[in-house]
């Protein structure tokens, strides 16, 4: 996939021959070379997970967070570049708060990712402005129940039983095809999240990881937050015991 | 509310809110032993008409907080808008803090200030009244801000007509550590005093309470009242008039 796009990869303004936008491509290299991230749809809401790589032991646990509550009903995981990833939690935060000062209403997902997805499609048509390098996956819950939408560095946004991005995306998709989603609770949802994120991280490249796990369903009333500790700890240790049976093999 | 542009053409000075339309009365709140009690009437009056008679003037906001508020009704349900703003920001961080009501009544006093110092001012009389863990263990907080940004903390906290009539109740009935029961007992009579002498009251209260646990706002309920005065048995007795 490495094609040189050589005179026609300078300025994101600039199609190739081949009708293609080479920066927005490389973009997304940066997005692919980022900790995996997971999101799916379960049957009472959406988990969202992301395998956080920690580059130095002098990190606190818990800080550089990847998964932001949007709004009161959603969250977003950020795979790529950090701090682009927090510019467009900012925007997505601004454009539910002033959604909801015009029409009283909390913000469709739909809506949102919408407008998450205009936002990062603007910054590929300036050639003063660079794409943004990272790719969002949003999860919410509205009248319209569970939804997952995942939008990328090109702007495109889509809506999801099931996405990945980052290094280990093939391997989770594979892993995720396999899940009965439609049978699923985010209860059980977590504990598969888990798993995928643990097999997918790769021991040999990247060391330690820390393991982000976030839910909105109807056990947190609708409300985006973090997995509870206990369940949390559950999940880490039933993907642990998993991996450990993978390798027994 | 607020600055209204007038109706002639060619754009002369906006003028600012010079008065209240659809107002509520006295609020009353005292820190007891777990927390603090705040009460109201549901009334909201246009004018001398006692016009809505199921308005709720005491809100939660936050987990640590409750507030109530008399005057201009709409500038009261503004207010409550941008403390839904500020909540939302607060419970996003996700940082395991959250506002406390020292801090939500800090940030009222700098709205209503401001607003003052432009001529443009939220008709209100906010109460503030919470429990929050602090250093020294959980710590009670009671105080108001008004429309022109007059704010301080104290013990019991009267608006409106109940400055005149309650404030000297509390400070005579008022101590440290009652109990819920003692506590409602007083708000109680100082709410029945005000329903016989402050004309836009009505006899429909609704009682709040704030403490570790969080907030409660029990339903509405009317006081007993008592007209049974020997005076008011034949009031034109000794009245001399003038046919």
């Amino acid at each position: 996939m490495s094609s040189i796009g050589t005179g026609y990869d300078l300025s994101v303004t600039t199609f190739s021959p081949d009708g293609r936008v080479f920066q927005v491509e490389y973009a997304t290299k940066a997005v692919d070379n980022s900790g995996t991230i997971v999101g799916i749809k379960c049957k009472d809401g959406i988990v969202l997970g992301v395998e956080k790589l920690v580059t130095s032991k002098m990190m606190l646990e818990g800080s550089n967070r990847r998964i932001h509550s949007v709004h009161g009903h959603s969250g977003l995981a950020v795979a790529g570049l950090a701090a682009d990833g927090r510019q467009i939690v900012s925007r997505a935060k601004s454009e539910a708060a002033s959604y909801e000062k015009v029409y009283g209403e909390p913000i469709s997902v739909k809506e949102l990712a919408d407008r998450v997805g205009s936002y990062v499609h603007l910054c590929t048509l300036y050639w003063w402005l660079r794409p943004f390098g990272c790719g969002v996956i949003l999860g919410g819950y509205d009248r319209d129940g569970p939804q997952l939408y995942m939008i990328e560095p090109s702007g495109v946004s889509y809506k999801y039983f099931g996405a990945a991005l980052g290094k280990g995306r093939q391997a989770a998709k594979t892993e995720i095809e396999k899940l009965k989603l439609s049978e699923l609770t985010c209860r059980e949802g977590i504990i598969e999240v888990a798993k995928i994120i643990y097999g997918v991280h790769d021991e040999a490249k990247d060391k330690a990881f820390e393991l982000e796990l976030s839910w909105i369903c109807d056990e947190s009333k609708r409300q985006h937050q973090k997995v509870p500790n206990d369940l949390l700890e559950h999940a880490k240790a039933a993907a642990q015991a998993a991996l450990e049976e993978m390798d027994a093999d | 509310m607020g600055s209204q542009a007038p109706a002639a053409a060619g754009g002369g000075q906006t003028q600012r809110t010079q008065y209240p339309y659809v107002t509520g009365t006295s609020v009353i709140a005292l820190k007891y032993k777990d927390g603090v009690i705040m009460a109201c009437d549901t009334g909201a009056s246009y004018g001398s008409t006692l016009r809505y008679k199921s308005v709720e003037r005491i809100k939660a906001v936050g987990k640590h907080s409750l507030i109530g508020a008399s005057g201009e009704f709409s500038d009261f349900q503004e207010i409550l808008r941008y403390l839904d703003e500020l909540t939302l920001s607060d419970h996003m961080w996700d940082d395991g803090n959250s506002l406390g009501p020292k801090e939500i009544h800090s940030y009222l006093t700098r709205v209503m200030y401001n607003r003052r110092n432009k001529f443009d001012p939220l008709w209100n009389s906010l109460v503030l009244g919470g429990v929050k863990k602090g250093p020294k263990g959980d710590e009670k907080y009671l105080g108001m801000v008004n429309m022109i940004g007059t704010h301080f903390e104290e013990n019991h906290i009267a608006t409106g007509f109940g400055n005149h009539l309650a404030i000297p109740i509390l400070r005579a009935e008022w101590r440290e550590d009652m109990t819920f029961e003692e506590a409602v007992k007083l708000v109680e009579k100082c709410l029945l005093v005000l329903l016989y002498r402050d004309r836009s009251s009505i006899n429909k209260f609704q009682i709040a309470k704030i403490t570790t646990e969080g907030s409660t706002i029990y339903p509405p309920y009317s006081l007993k009242t008592y007209w049974g005065f020997s005076h008011f048995e034949n009031p034109a007795q000794g009245a001399v008039g003038s046919w």
